[in-house]
């Protein structure tokens, strides 16, 4: 063979070692994410939200404080104390609303690429395609954290200016534990909807899809449980049937991942709330008020936190799945 | 000399449907090959085979010497590929866009390559405006130097002239040309449009319903064909006169009338054609031109579709 003939390109004897296309394609990602006007509009939309509610409640945090001399993790009723004009905390309203976030950045992810023709070109460079999927969670991740990260620093910001209390270092620590946990909270949103688009063609269907969802267990979670609940243990007058009946309803309602971080986030930001069942008269009884620290906090959370962190790793496991089993041109 | 992409015995099939059925490819290095059908012919899912985007049900191919089932990364780092119908992300420029491919790719001093890959295309002007916003010939050209971008040692097109208008064809063939010959790239390209094939191609293989009816140069498969040819007659003036003539001379078949204004196309056997002339001449009509409309690859494709749709019926 000639030296002609062999013409051996320069790509051909260079060979680099693999791994790393994802963080390319997650850049590309994040780039687009924090340019779109998606992420302009939801940042917008929720600051504002969010600050209308935080001010509201810091006014009404200022004429408890005023009364009570002995309450304790102060800086921390912003998250959840209730006030005339807004009808709930600050965690339920994230609770509610984080979701949108999760999904507006998951719902187009794949079929975007199908849609716009780009995937067999992407396909067609030399990184594995797992990268692809595995590039766009983490810039979808990384996006929410940021925004969430905003939201929560502009809550202390206000929290801070009207309360004129700083937050203690223990008080800081929760928040920072909390954040982590609506971080996983929208990515168990992002998963869903990541999974729906690789699932199907149309961006229409795959954001409607995990709205839908979001919007059931959102309104209608409460009714749906209780209405299991009343099936499998019926109430029949007696205080055992009723107990039960609680009970059930409860478990239940752990399926939703809504009412996950409801209880999580209660017992996180709240440290005299020591449980997320249920208490009868009996148990609290002559109960001393005492605060719970982080750890204890933490144990009590524990199964909250790593079931919503279970489900939502099993969502990524199933589009992560089901995109690598896909034909490109499905 | 090592074959750039090798198949033996291809075949892709879904469910109890057969896309490619047995396919051997031999393409040589520096060969531009055309891969010739109609839509659904299996052009596509062949191509994914070879990029190791689909599996095939069974047989073995090796790009490169590779495997693209067991190497699919070293397959695609040398490979450069544009999808049919290609697409770019619309809020990204071109330049954007094929900056994004340079890096997926490893290329460090990706600017002046994508530079002169913009120019060589002829979108050195739009560069810098959104994707979003090319014809669908712009993208195709976008695609080409996308597909360039790796410095590929095999460039597979699907389809790469389809929206590109006929002058841009010219250029996008004069390259590709180019690309083989000075460069040694191999080219493996899918087309229905028979024409462009042949002018750039230096074999094809002709693709029907997932197998290869027949494969060579052109210029081979227009010298297979034996027996009727059609040709065209173009002539000054009235033509009532030669169709009538025509229709009266025996070796003619059949006489319909041409595309262009004053012309007729007669069926003959070849060895007839010298004393057709003849016999029209001295009939006195005058003929302004004769030509074999059979010798391009339309014709040839069309004949090998009609046989199989015979054989179908």
């Amino acid at each position: 063979m000639t030296e002609e003939t062999e013409t051996v390109r320069k790509r051909d004897a260079v060979l680099p070692t693999q791994g790393g296309g994802w963080r390319v394609v997650a850049s590309k990602e994040f780039a687009d994410h924090i340019y779109s006007g998606r992420f302009v509009v939801l940042l917008g939309v929720l600051g504002i939200a969010t600050a209308a509610a935080v001010f509201a409640a810091s006014g009404g945090i200022r004429e408890v404080a005023q009364q009570a001399e002995d309450v304790t993790a102060l800086f921390l009723k912003l998250f959840t104390v209730t006030t005339d004009p807004v009808p709930f905390p600050l965690i339920i309203f994230v609770s509610l609303l984080a979701p949108l976030l999760g999904i507006m950045f998951g719902f187009d992810s794949v079929n975007g690429e199908r849609a716009q023709g780009t995937l067999p070109r992407l396909l067609a460079q030399p990184i594995h395609r797992d990268e692809v999927i595995l590039g766009k969670f983490v810039a979808g991740i990384s996006v929410i954290a940021v925004m969430l990260t905003a939201l929560v620093m502009l809550v202390a910001g206000i929290g801070i200016f009207r309360l004129g209390v700083t937050p203690t270092l223990a008080e800081i620590s929760r928040l920072i534990v909390w954040l982590l946990f609506a971080i996983v909270y929208v990515a168990f949103w992002q998963g869903l909807a990541t999974l729906v688009s690789v699932r199907t063609n149309r961006a229409a269907t795959s954001a409607l899809i995990p709205v839908g969802i979001w919007l059931v267990l959102a309104l209608f979670g409460t009714f749906i449980f209780s209405a299991v609940a009343d099936v499998i243990s019926p109430e029949d007058g007696s205080g055992a049937a009723a107990l039960a009946n609680a009970q059930t309803e409860h478990f239940i309602s752990q399926i939703s991942p809504i009412n996950l971080f409801q209880e999580g986030s209660n017992v996180l930001l709240d440290p005299e709330v020591r449980t997320t069942g249920l208490l009868t008269v009996e148990q609290v009884d002559r109960a001393i008020v005492s605060e719970l620290n982080l750890t204890q906090s933490l144990g009590v959370v524990w199964p909250q936190m790593v079931v919503l962190l279970a489900m939502t790793a099993g969502l990524f496991a199933l589009a992560y799945v089901s995109f690598m089993r896909q034909e490109v041109r499905a | 000399m090592a074959s750039a992409i090798h198949t033996v015995g291809l075949t892709k099939r879904y469910e109890d449907v057969t896309v490619v059925d047995g396919l051997d490819l031999d393409i040589a290095t520096g060969e531009v090959f055309g891969l010739l059908g109609p839509n659904g012919a299996g052009k596509t899912t062949t191509i994914l085979m070879l990029l190791g985007l689909t599996e095939p049900t069974s047989g073995a191919m090796e790009i490169l010497g590779l495997d693209p089932r067991r190497n699919p990364l070293d397959v695609k780092r040398r490979v450069g590929y544009l999808p049919d119908a290609v697409g770019f992300y619309d809020d990204l420029t071109g330049r954007q866009n094929l900056r994004f491919t340079a890096r997926l790719n490893r290329i460090d001093d990706m600017d002046d390559r994508i530079e002169a890959l913009l120019a060589q295309v002829g979108l050195e002007h739009a560069a810098d405006q959104p994707a979003g916003e090319y014809s669908r010939g712009m993208k195709q050209r976008l695609g080409l130097a996308d597909a360039l971008v790796k410095d590929p040692s095999i460039l597979i097109l699907d389809e790469p002239t389809t929206a590109i208008d006929p002058e841009g064809v010219a250029e996008i063939l004069d390259l590709i040309r180019r690309l083989a010959v000075e460069e040694q790239v191999t080219v493996l390209l899918s087309s229905h449009l028979l024409n462009q094939v042949q002018a750039v191609c230096d074999r094809v293989a002709i693709f029907v319903a997932g197998s290869v009816v027949a494969q060579g140069t052109p210029h081979d498969l227009a010298a297979d064909q034996i027996g009727h040819v059609r040709v065209e007659f173009r002539f000054a003036g009235d033509i009532d006169r030669s169709r009538t003539k025509l229709g009266q001379i025996e070796a003619v078949e059949d006489v319909t009338l041409g595309r262009v204004p004053n012309s007729l196309i007669a069926t003959l056997d070849v060895g007839t054609l010298p004393g057709t002339v003849n016999e029209l001449v001295t009939g006195g009509s005058q003929i302004v031109g004769v030509r074999r409309v059979d010798e391009d690859l339309d014709a040839i494709y069309r004949r090998y579709f009609e046989t199989r749709e015979e054989v179908i019926a």
